[in-house]
């Protein structure tokens, strides 16, 4: 931050302080612009945390608050910058002179599919999201993706049908979107990591026989004596029978 | 990368490091253990719990009389949004009509609609924000079942009625323990991803409070992972679920026997009060977290607002361990961008010291 900025932000903070403003003390204060309304909010607020400073209620754009769920997808600019910029709201700070808008939902057509109808390969992915084939490799959705997932390369995956990769790079995708907004070739990146997931767990897995065979001991009513017994007892019993418990 | 407030309680913190990492590496223990007398002090002055304001006796409905958490006490008393005069044409031609309401869109809403459509019922999930929009989306570590051969459900169900302090309900208690395996089964069918051993079968961890390894996983995003494979399940049926998004409901709605029959929505974006007739309805709204109990942070999702228990009380349901809350030891209040995260008991196991504002 220059020198003249730093003054001015001071000015600010006095401004508010002299309004009586509640604050918490040594807040800085950064002038951003909230879906075209200008606001003064705390310079360590998140968007999040400064749209709601700002007074304005969320009601698309929240979720988790924590990184998880991608409802908060947020595009912006700074100032003396030309580039869109991309995030999430929670994890997002504000700077000086940022203008942002949230973005309410991502409009889409999902692929219908049914699971057990599938093979995991690239007939599955041509079947279902042809559109991936239009890719130019240009990288638009990596640099969009808030996750920081190298979201062209796992296209690229699902056009060579490598469902395994598909899956790994992008396992941990939020599927806020906004690769499928930025992507000159209009394809839905989150919607096809979604596929890829559920082909590799459902058709790629290592199969458990543990699991098949607990499975069939539960079905065969195996536990139903065990049960029986620990449900008759009372309060005392199970307490006695919890503290002196096998442990692994 | 701390702000300047934050620079003497750091300073503090340094000041005492070298004193606390000699005891750590001798053995000693680093604080002298409090005595009971101590504990208690602690305890009836800082536990959330222990500010007289923080049960009340609630004065109307099933409950009468008990002392429940006063955030849900306050909203069990409050008044409805709803003028029942205002609704009467509407009720008369419900906007909606459902085999099966399903109030709340998260793991479970998403469950039971998956469940429901198997058996021939074409559900309709309303939820007051995204599908998925739920606490579910948010749990990391992951989740119990007993699927190796050294466990079994019946040690599953000791540990978790023994976690509840013999409080818990048998039968659900049982229900849960005994379809755990099945459940993990269904779910990799659906395309869960389980982190799982070379030989295939599912990699295991202790959780808190188990007896035997039986936290199975998806990485650091199990909860991320089910519900996404849930709700891209539920969007595969267009035909058949019906999804309401921003659409909450605010009441049940009750036949002329007390029995449920569907419930009025509310449209957030149109402002309208929307009226479902449903031949059965299943409330799958969750916890409360974000109603801040006693002022604290919380891990919780921005909607768990107990919307589900506020609507069952007024139609008449009994409420159960309303004045529990659970309360996580430690969390992040700093940076803004993980207050509230959760900060696990591991890093305390690890060696990790919890210092207070005098370091």
């Amino acid at each position: 931050m220059s020198g003249d900025q730093q003054n001015e932000t001071d000015d600010k903070n006095k401004a508010v302080s002299d309004t009586g403003k509640p604050e918490q003390p040594q807040a800085r204060m950064v002038t951003v612009s909230i879906m075209g309304k200008p606001a003064l909010v705390p310079d360590d607020s998140t968007i999040m945390r400064a749209i709601e400073y700002s007074g304005q209620q969320i009601i698309r754009g929240a979720g988790c608050r924590e990184g998880f769920c991608g409802a908060c997808g947020t595009i912006y600019r700074l100032p003396g910058d030309y580039r869109i910029h991309t995030g999430l709201a929670c994890t997002t700070l504000v700077q000086e002179g940022m203008a942002l808008s949230q973005i309410p939902s991502v409009p889409l057509e999902k692929a219908v599919y049914d699971l057990e109808t599938l093979t995991p390969d690239v007939d599955t992915i041509k079947a279902l999201y042809p559109v991936v084939f239009r890719c130019v490799a240009c990288g638009t959705c990596t640099k969009a993706c808030p996750q920081g997932l190298q979201v062209m390369d796992y296209i690229q995956s699902a056009m060579r049908g490598d469902i395994a990769e598909l899956m790994e790079l992008s396992y941990e995708c939020v599927g806020c979107g906004l690769c499928a907004l930025r992507c000159p070739s209009e394809i839905i990146q989150h919607k096809v990591a979604i596929l890829g997931k559920r082909l590799y767990g459902r058709y790629l897995r290592k199969e458990s026989k543990e699991l098949d065979i607990r499975i069939r001991q539960v079905k065969n009513h195996e536990y139903d004596g065990e049960y029986a017994e620990l449900m008759s007892l009372d309060r005392e019993a199970l307490s006695e029978r919890y503290y002196a418990r096998d442990t692994e | 990368m701390y702000p300047d407030y934050l620079k003497d309680s750091l300073e503090k913190v340094n000041q005492t490091r070298s004193k606390r990492l000699e005891l750590a590496k001798s053995d000693k223990p680093v604080y002298p253990p409090m005595n009971a007398a101590e504990r208690e002090d602690v305890l009836s002055k800082f536990h959330p719990d222990s500010a007289s304001a923080a049960r009340s006796h609630i004065r109307i409905g099933p409950n009468k009389g008990e002392q429940l958490t006063t955030e849900i006490t306050d909203l069990l008393e409050a008044h409805s949004m709803l003028d029942p005069k205002r609704m009467e044409e509407s009720l008369a031609n419900p906007d909606y009509e459902t085999d099966m309401l399903i109030i709340g869109g998260g793991g479970a809403g998403c469950w039971a609609a998956i469940t429901a459509i198997k058996n021939g019922i074409k559900p309709m999930i309303a939820t007051k924000l995204r599908l998925g929009d739920a606490n579910s989306m948010m749990s990391e570590g992951g989740m119990q079942a007993a699927v190796t051969p050294q466990d079994s459900p019946t040690r599953h169900y000791l540990d978790a009625i023994g976690g509840g302090h013999f409080d818990n309900k048998p039968e659900l208690v049982r229900a849960l323990t005994e379809d755990g395996p099945e459940v993990v089964r269904e779910l990799e069918n659906l395309g869960v991803m389980w982190d799982k051993m070379e030989d295939g079968s599912l990699q295991v961890l202790h959780g808190g409070g188990t007896s035997h390894k039986r936290m199975v996983s998806c990485r650091d995003y199990i909860g991320a992972v089910i519900m996404r494979t849930l709700m891209d399940e539920v969007e595969n049926h267009p035909d058949e679920i019906s999804v309401r998004e921003f659409e909450p409901a605010i009441e049940l709605l009750l036949d002329d026997k007390g029995q449920c029959a569907g419930a009025v929505l509310y449209n957030l974006d149109t402002e309208q009060f929307m009226v479902v007739r449903a031949k059965t309805t299943v409330i799958t709204t969750g916890g409360f977290g974000r109603l801040h109990i006693r002022g604290f942070a919380t891990t919780n999702h921005y909607g768990a607002t107990g919307d589900g228990l506020v609507m069952a009380y007024r139609a008449g349901a009994n409420l159960k361990f309303m004045d529990s809350v659970q309360y996580h030891p430690t969390g992040a209040i700093y940076p803004e961008q993980i207050a509230g995260f959760l900060i696990t008991e591991k890093i305390r196991g690890a060696g990790g010291q919890p210092l207070n504002k005098d370091g």
